[in-house]
């Protein structure tokens, strides 16, 4: 118990929340919970949506504290948008990801925000890269984030296997995500999910009532 | 840098938690118990054996978290009121009586306590039963887990556990549980000790860290 409350102490004010992105075979999976929190007893929003698109093919979904999220990703798409008319070709999603790493590295006294940033370019295919609250920034094969992946550490562990096929990823993030919401309390609402691949980006929204459901419930 | 070199080592000051990971799974038949084996003080590791899971009686465990101190005491405690209690009965006791004895103390000691005991074994009359005594509150679940390494298997323990499963398959979900546990919680490592109780008796084992299952690590 004692843990818990020293996790959202360094948060601060924060979407207390659930994220994770997963690599798949041909794609990737970005999804996360709707829940916005204040303090720890009152829900600010219910439906917000905590995936946002700095480009075509490559989104961010953020933790910790809503406002400064939201202003390094809107400093991020603009920056991002630029860079891509410069070199008159789509951005990689490693540069999307090192411009949210430059600006929370830079101004890491002020900020408490973590990201992760996932996408699909054509010189690597699809890729996910976690930019954390100091600034580090680190690729993976899947990332969970917010404070309820804590809960499902081990979950996420035990059933991750690489090249997953589409179906196999999204079953695996509506049960991460359905898991955490189940235990943190303020991760819950509706599961977004955006499927990224060649192909473009689809936004699905699981209600509540179609999530997966476990034996306790 | 120099104040670092002469600082004193953290377990000459800091108190000695068993900062632990504790499970205990009821199954058709009777109960899995399963503990880590570290002992942290700060950031030591003070013991790297230590078997957390400690007789009450002969068919009633516990499994200790917490302050190692703490725990151990109310466990001795509990252990001889249980002996006392068998001879006024001339039975077996409870699984119930056990976790009662130890939620009292639990409850009346509350405020200078931390420790947190979960108590499982077989009796005649209710079979293989779990009780959660979490500071003086007394639940009889179907499982329980415990310990800071608990919070990263919430997920894993919810998604996984199944009403009546075989003896084989509930000693290996502990064994999972446990092995995902260690690998995300600095305070959890070492080995996994199962004890299973069932009518026929109680058996004790020890997972050595190289045995234990492998998942995905990149």
């Amino acid at each position: 118990m004692e843990r818990l409350q020293l996790h959202s102490q360094i948060k601060g004010v924060s979407t207390g929340t659930t994220i994770l992105a997963v690599k798949f075979n041909g794609g990737v999976i970005i999804g996360s919970d709707s829940r916005a929190s204040m303090g720890e007893s009152y829900v600010s929003s219910k439906t917000i949506n905590k995936l946002i698109q700095v480009h075509d093919r490559i989104f961010c979904c953020i933790s910790g504290s809503l406002a400064d999220a939201q202003a390094v990703t809107k400093m991020a798409k603009f920056q991002l948008s630029f860079h891509s008319i410069q070199m008159d070709s789509p951005p990689l999603v490693k540069a999307a990801a090192s411009i949210m790493k430059e600006l929370c590295y830079n101004n890491k006294e002020e900020l408490q925000a973590g990201f992760i940033t996932a996408g699909w370019d054509r010189k690597k295919g699809p890729q996910i890269y976690t930019v954390a609250l100091g600034g580090m920034m680190l690729s993976q094969p899947f990332a969970i984030g917010g404070s309820g992946s804590t809960y499902i550490y081990g979950y996420v562990d035990a059933k991750f296997k690489p090249d997953m096929t589409l179906e196999e990823a999204t079953q695996f993030s509506k049960n991460a995500l359905a898991l955490a919401m189940g235990r943190d309390n303020v991760s819950g609402g509706v599961v977004h999910l955006v499927v990224i691949t060649e192909a473009g980006a689809k936004h699905v929204v699981v209600p509540g009532d179609k999530l997966p459901k476990f034996h306790n419930e | 840098m120099s104040e670092e070199l002469l600082a004193e080592p953290g377990w000459l000051s800091e108190e000695v938690k068993t900062g632990t990971t504790i499970i205990a799974v009821t199954f058709d038949g009777g109960v899995v118990l399963g503990s880590d084996s570290r002992v942290s003080a700060g950031e030591s590791v003070v013991n790297r054996v230590m078997n957390k899971l400690s007789p009450l009686h002969d068919k009633i465990y516990c499994a200790l978290s917490g302050s190692a101190a703490d725990a151990q005491t109310i466990a001795e405690i509990v252990n001889y009121q249980l002996d006392v209690h068998s001879i006024e009965v001339e039975d077996d006791p409870l699984v119930c009586s056990a976790a009662t004895l130890v939620k009292n103390i639990s409850y009346k000691y509350k405020e200078e306590l931390s420790a947190h005991l979960i108590v499982a074994g077989w009796d005649r009359k209710e079979g293989g039963q779990v009780y959660a005594t979490l500071s003086g509150l007394l639940t009889k679940q179907p499982f329980a887990i415990g310990g800071s390494g608990s919070f990263y298997i919430n997920g894993f323990v919810d998604a996984e556990f199944r009403k009546n499963m075989t003896k084989t398959e509930t000693q290996e979900f502990v064994v999972n549980a446990l092995t995902l546990a260690m690998g995300r919680d600095g305070s959890s490592g070492g080995v996994a000790y199962v004890v299973t109780i069932d009518k026929d008796g109680t058996e004790e084992k020890c997972i050595l860290g190289n045995e234990l299952p492998k998942f995905f690590d990149q």
